[in-house]
């Protein structure tokens, strides 16, 4: 097994004194935003991006991925206790964490989700590491054409799957993609879209300005109308004699749990599905097969472990594309990109060949992330339940100061520090209005990649436009894509034509 | 509609307005982006094969904006519009919050990073967020004194001073 001994070298890098000192912070910090009400992983990476540049580009990596790990423990945390949910991808632990805890079960709840959690990260990121080799491997192959299939395919999903309003997924893809225009022409090396004549836009606009911005300063808006009082936190006592029952109880769900770890993984490989889908589909499986399906939504214990293992096993499979086709999986793996794009690590097969070192390293840091978080979380949740105490506007003013900081640090410019403040205003308008944002941030990071293989493939083949079907991988792609894209109208007709029938006086 | 002059008299403003507005607003955005796109060439390079550096950012913009167009088109037909998207007690607070950070980042130019975030900090955790003195004080005198050891004594990022400057030239000579 070739892989293995790959983990093995993987493991050497990841259990470095620095790096496993990295990932013990990264889980910790994860956990907490996770737990915050409003924060989730997205917002937490993108607000603790810039201050990574402290540590080595492959350690920020895996910093960022433990963060993300992290978060995914988290939410759970905030949906027992508070009944708010930490993240949206915890919306469906609220459904039965929330009753548990009324009933005075908080602890068997959270004892719960974090075992769930923990078989959700380990089943995926043993799928990951046995799928990423191949993934690899049949990307090598892939020319210009097949990347711009690849991410025409990627923005497809959004309006096939996303499940918002397809003009306004639309807008936003667009609007992604126009933003990632500004500065240079990549093939002529003429300045376009430099607006007011502003120096500042000659560098373009960086996703991690756009990311702070919606993520940071739009979510704390969002925040403020939420609640300004101190929430109401749910006491949780932990006992070992609560584990050992919570670990008996667990103990009867495997089938759930394992249902639960591979829908998960595959679901969030998508671009627009990700974990909140995902757990919210293996919640419904768990109530559908259950022999007692009228006790969910009111404690039971299988409607937190669903949607845990789900969520978790979500997050490792939307790293898999990322890593391997440099096409994320999902807005937080999306930022994840950016920043390794920043810092000169490439996403794609030629990484898995040029820099096995970091990959490994970074495959390998999961398992340890998985085992970090599990024990971290039981051990601290006395802790959690004093955090989430916290008034909103002592976390939001926090924030905001990290956001203005944290924007102005990688460029040194104040031109950023303004686009944040006016990226947050917009895209909190924007969601406000039902306008998806995961879209926007997608296609901004994408972009480039995007016009570049569209344009390459075209000077290569001497403008011809059918070069993008001609080739086999690339004409699946561009099928499946346009799949994606005219399932909406195909929904609508049928929604149309059964009106019809029902209704024939209209 | 005559639900709208109702609404409007408490001080709510209604989503289908906001939608109305924001796809007026994307559609000026589009027009604005195109205008700047036309400088390059959008056309089809014939030679050279592919289309011109303006083509991507031209076409794309107009594809929002005629989205948008049917989203404004749409808001015609649509009933479940009429719920609020703006209540009067929010936006006092969002737009307190926004003035408050476009204030401090203008701020920061001029009287620099640290008392403009202390000023910020004062305004939003005694003012808006009604905390004791003793909570707003400690994250006030804690907040900046971690900013400067992260960013300016470990990460060696200067962050602007305006004209505090003077005052840091002690502090560079001791953690530099």
């Amino acid at each position: 097994m070739e892989v293995l001994s790959l983990l093995a070298d993987g493991f050497a890098t990841s259990l470095s004194p620095l790096n496993l000192m990295i990932v013990l912070l990264g889980v910790t910090a994860g956990l907490f935003i996770g737990a915050m009400p409003g924060l989730g992983s997205v917002n937490g990476v993108a607000i603790v991006l810039p201050l990574t540049f402290i540590v080595p580009p492959s350690s920020a990596i895996i910093l960022l991925a433990a963060i993300y790990y992290g978060a995914m423990y988290g939410g759970a945390v905030s949906s027992v206790l508070l009944g708010i949910p930490g993240a949206s991808t915890a919306v469906a632990t609220t459904f039965d964490g929330r009753p548990m805890a009324q009933k005075g079960e908080a602890g068997l709840a959270l004892i719960a989700a974090a075992t769930a959690s923990f078989i959700g990260g380990t089943v995926s990121v043993v799928l990951f590491t046995l799928f990423a080799v191949p993934l690899a491997d049949l990307a090598l192959a892939f020319g210009p054409a097949e990347e711009f299939a690849l991410v025409l395919l990627a923005f497809t999903t959004f309006v096939g799957l996303g499940g918002d309003d397809v003009l306004k997924t639309i807008i936003m893809i667009c609007l992604g993609l126009v933003l990632s225009t500004v500065g240079l022409d990549l093939i002529s090396g003429q300045p376009r879209l430099i607006f007011g004549d502003l120096p500042g836009f000659y560098a373009g606009i960086s996703f991690l300005v756009l990311a702070i911005g919606v993520y940071g300063v739009g979510e704390v808006l969002h925040t403020i109308e939420t609640s300004k009082s101190a929430p109401q936190v749910t006491p949780a006592k932990l006992t070992f004699s609560e584990l050992a029952a919570g670990l008996k109880a667990m103990n009867r769900l495997w089938k759930t749990m394992s249902i639960g770890s591979f829908l998960g993984f595959f679901v969030g490989m998508l671009p627009a599905a990700g974990a909140t889908p995902a757990s919210l589909m293996a919640y419904g499986i768990a109530r559908s097969t259950s022999k007692e399906p009228e006790t969910f939504g009111k404690g039971n214990i299988e409607g937190v472990a669903a949607p845990e293992t789900a969520n978790n096993a979500a997050s490792t499979g939307s790293l898999l594309p990322m890593l391997t086709l440099g096409i994320p999986g999902s807005p937080t793996t999306a930022l994840l990109l950016g920043g390794m794009v920043m810092w000169g690590l490439m996403p794609g097969p030629m990484l898995f060949i040029e820099q096995p070192d970091f990959v490994w390293g970074l495959i390998s840091s999961l398992y340890t992330a998985n085992f970090a978080a599990v024990a971290i979380n039981l051990a601290l949740i006395p802790l959690f339940v004093w955090a989430l105490r916290m008034p909103f506007t002592v976390l939001c003013a926090l924030v905001l100061i990290l956001c203005i900081v944290g924007g102005f640090a990688p460029s040194q410019k104040m031109h950023d520090v303004w686009l944040i403040a006016a990226f947050g205003f917009g895209g909190y308008l924007l969601r406000k209005a039902d306008y998806p944002l995961a879209p926007l941030v997608l296609a901004l990071v994408l972009g480039p990649l995007m016009e570049k293989s569209f344009r390459q493939t075209l000077i290569a083949e001497q403008g011809n436009v059918f070069a993008f079907v001609e080739r086999p991988l690339s004409a699946t792609f561009i099928c499946i894509a346009l799949l994606f894209f005219i399932l909406p109208l195909l929904k609508h007709l049928r929604k149309v034509l059964r009106k019809d029938v029902s209704a024939p006086a209209e | 509609m005559d639900g709208v002059g109702e609404f409007r008299h408490k001080g709510v403003i209604l989503m289908l307005v906001a939608d109305r507005v924001i796809a007026l607003g994307i559609i000026a955005l589009s027009a604005y982006f195109m205008w700047y796109a036309i400088a390059l060439p959008i056309g089809w390079n014939g030679e050279a094969g592919g289309p011109g550096g303006g083509a991507f950012p031209f076409w794309l913009s107009l594809v929002m904006a005629l989205c948008a167009v049917g989203i404004l088109i749409r808001s015609f037909r649509e009933q479940r519009l009429l719920d609020p998207f703006f209540d009067r007690e929010t936006m006092r607070s969002v737009v307190a919050v926004a003035v408050a950070l476009v204030v401090t980042i203008a701020l920061i130019s001029y009287v620099g990073a640290y008392v403009a975030i202390v000023l910020f900090l004062l305004w939003y955790l005694k003012i808006f967020g009604q905390h004791g003195w003793v909570l707003t004080g400690l994250l006030t005198v804690a907040t900046p004194i971690f900013l400067f050891f992260f960013f300016e004594v470990t990460l060696k990022i200067l962050l602007p001073k305006g004209i505090t400057e003077p005052y840091f030239i002690p502090l560079y000579a001791a953690f530099f």
